[in-house]
């Protein structure tokens, strides 16, 4: 059975390493500030111990006053599972950074999220509609979408 | 001959030779002509089989007897039409048991699901591939007018928005009897077609 680890204990490690990058923490998930979401998934990816090497799932919530952005991570070497969560703000063009880079299994989630959410990943390689055509008007999972 | 302990009679071999062979002198004079083949049933087969009939009534049924529907399944839809034609509802009891990967060589669509906008285009091309004449049966809630999904923003309310629809069979989804109930209903469409075009 895959351990999910305490996310508070790896906040604290995160601290250290990158001071100010951590928002809040509880047991079960941390928040990152988006600027340090890239260095901090590179190293989670990287440390070892940690070993994050599989991006399970993304998804992202409207909480009207901010978009939050939730990465599933799991380390098959390991067994053993994290959640991560951003946050980026204002409802015209929210941006957050692409994970591609670290995990290839990114490239469609995060192309889902901005067709239906409407957040654009800053880096990805091919950002375009997934599920619904060119030219679709609006974001239909967005809180104020009718 | 003997009368046996028994107070049976007991042949000898010889009294049996001699009367095995009366019995077959016999046979043989009796089996001097060959029997007549009973072939009366020709001409009645002959008879049974010259029908006087309408064209049309000959051109529908050839139709009606070989519908082969399009390999095509949108949704959950599809595992009642694919139930429908494996064994045990057996759908090739109306000589259809072919579904065709080519929609130039099938002459049914059965819309099986949920059609969204998106796919709605590859709906009405794969419709206009196939050889004239062609039917088209909506198969449960979505396919018939969206379903749960009709006013959804990515869902085509009703596939009759995109293709002529022939029958309509309700149901989320429709049992595999429900679904050859509509295939029969087809069958009766196909059976009032003539080749005589009025007006």
């Amino acid at each position: 059975m895959t351990v999910a680890l305490s996310a508070k204990e790896i906040a604290t490690r995160l601290e250290e390493q990158f001071s100010g990058s951590i928002i809040e923490s509880s047991q079960d998930s941390l928040v990152v500030k988006s600027e340090s979401l890239l260095e901090v998934a590179t190293f989670l990816k990287t440390t070892p111990g940690l070993d994050f090497d599989y991006l399970t799932s993304i998804t992202a919530i409207d909480y009207y006053d901010y978009f939050e952005v939730v990465y599933q991570l799991t380390s098959i070497k390991h067994n053993h599972s994290l959640v991560v969560k951003t946050r980026c703000y204002g409802r015209d063009n929210p941006t957050v950074p692409s994970v591609v880079s670290l995990w290839r299994g990114a490239d469609f989630q995060e192309r889902e999220i901005y067709d239906l959410m409407g957040i654009s990943f800053d880096g990805h390689p091919n950002l375009k509609r997934i599920f619904l055509w060119e030219g679709f008007q609006g974001h239909p999972l967005r809180k104020d979408y009718l | 001959m003997e009368v046996g302990r028994a107070g049976l009679y007991v042949y000898s071999d010889t009294e049996l030779d001699r009367a095995e062979g009366k019995a077959i002198e016999s046979l043989k004079a009796h089996c001097q002509q060959a029997i007549p083949d009973p072939d009366k049933w020709l001409e009645e087969e002959l008879r049974r089989n010259v029908l006087l009939t309408s064209v049309d009534f000959m051109l529908n049924w050839a139709r009606r007897s070989s519908l082969w529907p399009v390999n095509f399944g949108l949704a959950c839809c599809a595992f009642e039409m694919i139930a429908t034609a494996a064994s045990r509802f057996d759908i090739s009891r109306f000589g259809m048991e072919i579904f065709r990967a080519s929609p130039r060589q099938a002459d049914l669509m059965i819309v099986s699901g949920t059609l969204t906008w998106k796919m709605a285009p590859q709906l009405r091309r794969i419709y206009d591939q196939m050889a004239e004449p062609k039917w088209v049966l909506a198969m449960g809630a979505c396919a018939i007018s969206g379903g749960t999904f009709a006013q959804s923003y990515s869902v085509v309310p009703g596939v009759n928005r995109i293709v002529p629809v022939d029958v309509y069979v309700p149901g989320c989804p429709p049992r595999p009897e429900a679904l050859l109930y509509g295939i029969r209903m087809i069958h009766n469409k196909i059976s009032k077609k003539s080749l005589i075009v009025e007006g």
